[in-house]
Formats: C-alpha cells, sequence, structure tokens
C-alpha cells in the first residue's frame, strides 16, 4: 500500500489547518503590535520597557563583539599606514596650505565678529554640556537605521539630545536606559531635521529614507541650493542647536538634491551627546512665569480694564509721622494679569515625523 | 507501516537552535565596523529559518517562533515593534501556502522560489514603512540588503535538507 493512501495520511490536514490557523493568530498580533507602536512619539513612556531592555542587554553583548572586530580595524589601520604614507603626506601638506589660508580669514572675522557682538550688546548662546559616548551596534537596513551608545540616564542623557560625530550631526537620541541611549541616524526613514544651506540661509527639512544619503525637502527659492554647498542646521524649532555641520549637498541619482553626510567620514566608534533638548533650557522658567502686566487704568483710578475693580484702600489712622511719607499712588497693588497672558507657547518637541 | 515512521521532530534541533543562531548572526553583523570606509550589508538572517520551517513541515510552533525572531529583530534594530514580525510570517506563510508545488526540486529551483520569498518579505517591509513613517524607503537600500540576504540561501537550504526527511507525512 502506498503510504499516501495510508491511514496515516489523514493526520496531515488537522496539522496543516492548525498551522493555518497559528499563522493567522500570530500574523494578528504583530499587526496589533505595529498599530500600538509609538517609536515615533519621542516619550520615554512610548519607548517602552521592552526597548530599554533589550538596548540593556544587547549594549554589553555588542560591546563584546565589536572588541576584536575594532582591533583588527585598527591593525589594519595600522598596516595601511605605511602603505599610504607617502600619499597621505601629500594630501595633508596640500591640505595644511588651505588652512592656513582660512585660518587667517577666521582670525579676521572673530575680531569683526567679536566687535559687532560688543557694538550691539548680543547675549551669545552659554557652552553646552556634552557626554563622550562608545557606539557599541549599528544597525543600517532601509527600515531602521540606528545606533547604542553606551552612555544612558545615569550620565544625563534624555530623549531628543543631538548626537555628533568628530565631523558633524549624526542624529538623535530616541532612547534612554541607565547605561544606554539609543540614537535614530539622520539616515533613518523616520529622521527628519531642520536644516539650512550655508550660502544661501535657504531653508530645508533633512528627511532619511534608509540611504546613505538623506534627502532635502522642502526647499524654496530660486536654485536655493548648488553641488558642494554646505548644510548645517537651522536651528528652526529649537530642538537642535543651530550652525552643527550636517554635510554638503549632492544632486543625487533621481534628480532630487541630497546631502553626502560630514559623519560619514569620521570613525563611527565614538560619539558626542549634547545635553541639549530645545532652547527652554537656556531660559530661566522661574523667571519667565514670574511675568506681570502692567497695570492699564482708566480715569477712574478705582477701575481697571483687566479685571474688576480694585478695592479702595481702606483709610487708616494717620500713623506716627515717620520722617518720609509715600505718596497713596504707589501704595496701590497692580492688578494681576490673567494666567493665560503670561503662558509661554512650547516649542515642537520633535523632528521624527509623527504618522499622521 | 507502523506509526514510528512519522517521527516527530525535536523542536529544540529544527526550531530553537536555528532561530539562536539566525539572531547570533544578526548581531554579529550589527558590529559598529566598517570595512575600506563602506558599511557591513546587513542580511535579515531570520528569512532562512522563516523560509526552511515552512518548507520541512507545517508546524503549530513554527508560526510564533517567526513572530518571536521578527519581535526580537524589530527591538534590536530600532525599527517599528511588529514590522520584520508581520514580514516574516508574510514569508512563512507564502511558503507555507506554495510548498505543495515546490517541495522536492532541484536546488536551483528552490533558490529561484526563495528568492520570490525574500522579495516577498522585502516589499511587505517596505509598505509597512510607508504606511508608519508616510514616506517610501530608498530603493537601492531595500535592493542592497534584499541581495544580502538571498546569498543565504545555502544556509536555508541545509537546514531544509537536514529535516525534510525526519517527518514524512509531509514529504
Amino acid at each position: 500500500m502506498a503510504f499516501r493512501e495510508s491511514p496515516l495520511g489523514e493526520l496531515k490536514v488537522p496539522l496543516t489547518w492548525t498551522a493555518a490557523v497559528a499563522l493567522v493568530v500570530a500574523a494578528i498580533l504583530a499587526v496589533a503590535l505595529l498599530l500600538t507602536d509609538r517609536r515615533e512619539a519621542l516619550r520615554e513612556q512610548a519607548y517602552g520597557t521592552a526597548r530599554q531592555t533589550v538596548d540593556t542587554v544587547a549594549a554589553p553583548v555588542g560591546q563584546v563583539v565589536a572588541a576584536p572586530v575594532r582591533a583588527t580595524g585598527q591593525g589594519l589601520a595600522f598596516v595601511g599606514g605605511y602603505f599610504f604614507a607617502v600619499s597621505e603626506n601629500r594630501r595633508l601638506r596640500k591640505e595644511l596650505e588651505d588652512m592656513r589660508q582660512w585660518r587667517d580669514v577666521a582670525i579676521a572675522l572673530r575680531d569683526t565678529n567679536d566687535r559687532y557682538k560688543t557694538l550691539l550688546g548680543l547675549k551669545t548662546d552659554p557652552p553646552l554640556p556634552m557626554v563622550a559616548a562608545r557606539v557599541v551596534s549599528d544597525s543600517r537596513g532601509p527600515f531602521a537605521n540606528a545606533r547604542l551608545a553606551d552612555a544612558g540616564r545615569d550620565k544625563g542623557v534624555t530623549i531628543g539630545n543631538p548626537v555628533l560625530s568628530e565631523r558633524g550631526l549624526v542624529g538623535r537620541v530616541v532612547g534612554v536606559s541607565g547605561g544606554v541611549s539609543r540614537v535614530v541616524l539622520l539616515t533613518d526613514i523616520a529622521s527628519r531635521t531642520p536644516v539650512m544651506i550655508d550660502r544661501t540661509n535657504a531653508r530645508a527639512i533633512l528627511a532619511g529614507d534608509g540611504g546613505p544619503n538623506p534627502k532635502l525637502d522642502y526647499l524654496r527659492g530660486r536654485d536655493p541650493v548648488k553641488s558642494g554647498d554646505r548644510v548645517m542646521t537651522s536651528g528652526d524649532g529649537g530642538v537642535i542647536p543651530r550652525g552643527l555641520p550636517v554635510g554638503v549637498a549632492v544632486k543625487g541619482v533621481d534628480g532630487s538634491w541630497r546631502v553626502q553626510l560630514a559623519s560619514d567620514s569620521a570613525p563611527i566608534d565614538f560619539v558626542r551627546i549634547l545635553l541639549f533638548k530645545d532652547f527652554a533650557q537656556l531660559a530661566n522658567e522661574t523667571e519667565l512665569r514670574q511675568t506681570v502686566m502692567p497695570p492699564v487704568t482708566t480715569e477712574n483710578q478705582r477701575e481697571s480694564i483687566l479685571g474688576p475693580a480694585v478695592p479702595a484702600p481702606t483709610p487708616t489712622p494717620a500713623p506716627p509721622r515717620p520722617a518720609t511719607t509715600t505718596p497713596p499712588a504707589a501704595r496701590t497693588p497692580a492688578p494681576q494679569a490673567p494666567a493665560t497672558a503670561t503662558s509661554r507657547p512650547t516649542p515642537p518637541a520633535t523632528t521624527t515625523a509623527p504618522p499622521q | 507501516m507502523s506509526l514510528s515512521s512519522a517521527r516527530p521532530l525535536d523542536p529544540w534541533r529544527w526550531l530553537v537552535a536555528p532561530l539562536l543562531l539566525a539572531l547570533i548572526a544578526s548581531v554579529l553583523f550589527a558590529a559598529p565596523i566598517r570595512v575600506f570606509g563602506l558599511h557591513l550589508p546587513e542580511p535579515v538572517f531570520a528569512l532562512a529559518p522563516a523560509f526552511a520551517w515552512a518548507v520541512i513541515r507545517p508546524a503549530v510552533l513554527a508560526p510564533f517562533l517567526v513572530l518571536l525572531m521578527g519581535l526580537a529583530l524589530d527591538l534590536f534594530w530600532g525599527g517599528p515593534m511588529g514590522l520584520w514580525a508581520l514580514s516574516l510570517l508574510v514569508a512563512y506563510g507564502a511558503t507555507l501556502f506554495s510548498r505543495s508545488m515546490m517541495t522536492g526540486q532541484s536546488p536551483v529551483m528552490m533558490f529561484v522560489w526563495y528568492a520570490v520569498i525574500c522579495a516577498l518579505a522585502m516589499a511587505t517591509g517596505y509598505l509597512v514603512t510607508m504606511l508608519d513613517a508616510l514616506a517610501a524607503p530608498s530603493l537601492l537600500a531595500v535592493l542592497w540588503q534584499y541581495l544580502a540576504t538571498i546569498v543565504l540561501f545555502p544556509f536555508a537550504y541545509r537546514l531544509i535538507d537536514r529535516f525534510e526527511d525526519a517527518d514524512v507525512r509531509f514529504r
């Protein structure tokens, strides 16, 4: 008797159907998780315990994995240094000549700039604190571009902090646990960063698409950019400081303007995390909240157009005559402004595109 | 014919071990290094066992392990939760659906089948990402990851070859 005609063959159908049901249940679970995912919210609660736990576990594993690879890379670079020493020396000499000219220009500009600041009484931003971190993991697929850095909440890192390499902006912190933080790169599909073209001051949004060169979206004006223009952060929205180097504008194969990232030419081992969340941290919140509107009074000194009539000061028996007297008007309490008049607008807390 | 011919597979050998190997390989390839200034490719190692499990035989446990593997990738790579879980399940389901036509074919045909399944998984990931981020991922980046993934066929074929005959009910 052939095997397929045996009674055993009847077992095949129920198991296949059961497997199909299991597949449907698993798919429903996956869709439900996808719909409830709030990764892009850039909030501590949205990042979730599961992600924090995985990051915390993955960081030491990544360090162990990366250690021999890093040592091998350093060894190869050491050997390669001998082979390319002559060409490297020529290139560096040429670069040094150029840099000397730029140094003179920079000194002259700094002097001019200092004088302008003095004339205008311009208040400059205070220096931002930063922490250095080692990258222990690097995911670079088309659907997610992120890195794990071994500095977290214990070093003051918070969600939203900008991350730099030695050459330029790398991305932003989207998740933090005890000693690890996850950095979403500028190339990530969900990354949106306000930038400007250095030459024309034209604004744009740098939008990642999973490829190595993110796009410049929403460029305005006639010929706002040309190939080779330097691109830097604009500071618009207040979530990233102005003037951080991003890269150089290039024309993509699809005809759109893209950016060759400056951070791509730097080693990816180490990053600097700016402990900067938004411009609100530069202001004194307490002082801002104490703003009081000036008193606005009608002809009748006892009535105000901002609120109920101010009660007249009760006459008090004349005290013993002091050495100096205060006019009665100066003792009248100023009416308090409505609470809404002193509220400060909150800047948007994210550059990552939220799903609509 | 006795029931002993329908020997059940040991889940540790054909399910759990490949799952762990795929996840370990993913962690290894996430090391932050560049070779001559170029990034390492990032293949989806999990697609090889997901394909092989469906070819070997239908199982109740396998879809849930595929789900688990996908969620682990999402957590580790930092993508939207459920992206790779759904993509791998689509690949697993498509393989399961077409296995009666394709099992027993030559290795070349199996490779073509695997390549089509990988393309389906990547297309699912592409669509889900488009809906999630409201932006189209780079096709070149998707193609690069697709090519890095289909070269993993020997690992999938080795797994199929090893366990395909273990349960003769589904040959």
